[in-house]
């Protein structure tokens, strides 16, 4: 079993994503933000599942390995479908909305194509797990990147919604810290210890989330300007 | 090598996001009027200055918390603490940084006078409610 530590991070970061949806429900802002609300309950799920597995096979066990990467894989996927919503909210209904969602889809398959080639390559005997890690890690990225865009977007089309600015925000802050984790784990793999941050880096997602979506209504508006670091 | 160019990319990045978090939550309070009682206490006036920080910081731990105000406050003092370990090295090869950061400190001073201003106004609000009770 891991530590009260690392248990008691992992209830924190499940009762965080427990309390966006209830949030986003009491809110009145379940629908609008739908994807995001579904990324959490599938979050809980799988934190539910994971939970089973690891109490009856114990963390050690390849069913809990297995349970872990393919879980983790799948939410990152879900994150990314979040991310193509956040930015289907930011072009509206400019006319290349369509062909943006088309990209979003060719690239989450060719990144899948992308780890399972990386895997294949320097496996000798391809397993499941292996290549879920390597999705995640590859699409944590690719998030990252796609984030930058979408800030980018918000700040050339003067996005001014407050919840719209600080939910792409978080998500970036996100991607940003999971990413470097993963990153700094294959480059010094003697501080292997930093991968069990990644629970911590869990929580501040739906933290940041619920702080949005409870300080700010839909109205709330920003002065586009105020976000730049150089004025221009 | 990979990795090495991911762990980079994603720290820049992070920095970014984390910057530009920390001015959305200080344009979103930017717009709030201070109350003439905020302004006595802390002695801030328009504009704030960087250095009602730590003063206007050491008043808030007087006040009861709201919960919700608890991780704003959290980045925009990592963001403050960052700025003034930036402006004592960058802006000795960069004398423009040293303004931009200071306007920057006076927007983090700014923020948790607002929350200040917040965390009054609710404790008056506790209170009315106890002697109405």
């Amino acid at each position: 079993m891991p530590g009260s530590v690392e248990l008691f991070i992992w209830y924190l970061g499940t009762a965080f994503e427990l309390a966006f949806v209830v949030c986003s429900i009491a809110r009145k802002s379940f629908f609008n933000y739908f994807f995001l609300n579904l990324y959490m309950l599938l979050t809980v799920l799988a934190d539910v599942a994971r939970w089973l597995v690891l109490e009856k096979y114990g963390q050690k066990s390849d069913q809990y390995m297995y349970s872990y990467y393919y879980t983790d894989a799948l939410l990152t996927v879900v994150l990314y479908v979040v991310l193509i919503s956040l930015f289907s909210r930011v072009f509206g209904e400019l006319r290349f909305a369509k062909h943006m969602r088309l990209a979003a889809v060719a690239l989450l398959l060719g990144t899948a194509g992308f780890s399972y080639a990386v895997v294949a390559q320097s496996e000798p005997r391809l397993t499941g797990s292996v290549f879920a890690y390597e999705l995640s890690q590859n699409l944590y990225f690719v998030g990252i990147v796609l984030t930058y865009l979408l800030w980018a977007a918000v700040l050339k089309l003067r996005e001014t919604r407050t919840r719209l600015v600080q939910i792409v925000l978080s998500l970036g802050v996100y991607f940003s810290l999971y990413a470097a984790t993963y990153a700094l784990y294959n480059v010094a793999p003697q501080y292997g210890e930093v991968i069990h941050a990644t629970g911590a880096i869990g929580c501040l997602l739906p933290l940041a989330w619920c702080i949005t979506i409870m300080r700010y209504s839909e109205d709330s508006r920003l002065a586009p300007a105020q976000l730049l670091a150089v004025p221009r | 090598m990979m990795a090495a160019i991911i762990l980079v990319v994603s720290l820049v990045t992070l920095m970014m996001f984390f910057v530009s978090y920390c001015r959305s939550l200080m344009a979103s309070s930017a717009s709030h009027a201070l109350s003439e009682e905020v302004r006595d206490v802390t002695g801030i006036r328009s504009p704030a200055s960087g250095r009602d920080f730590t003063k206007v910081m050491q008043l808030l731990q007087l006040c009861p918390e709201r919960p919700a105000d608890r991780m704003g406050l959290r980045a925009v003092q990592i963001y403050y603490s960052f700025l003034g370990a930036a402006q004592s090295t960058i802006s000795r090869m960069a004398p423009a940084f040293r303004s931009w950061s200071e306007n920057e400190r006076a927007g983090c001073a700014y923020f948790v006078a607002v929350v200040l201003d917040k965390r009054i106004s609710l404790s008056r609000e506790m209170l009315a409610q106890q002697s109405e009770s």
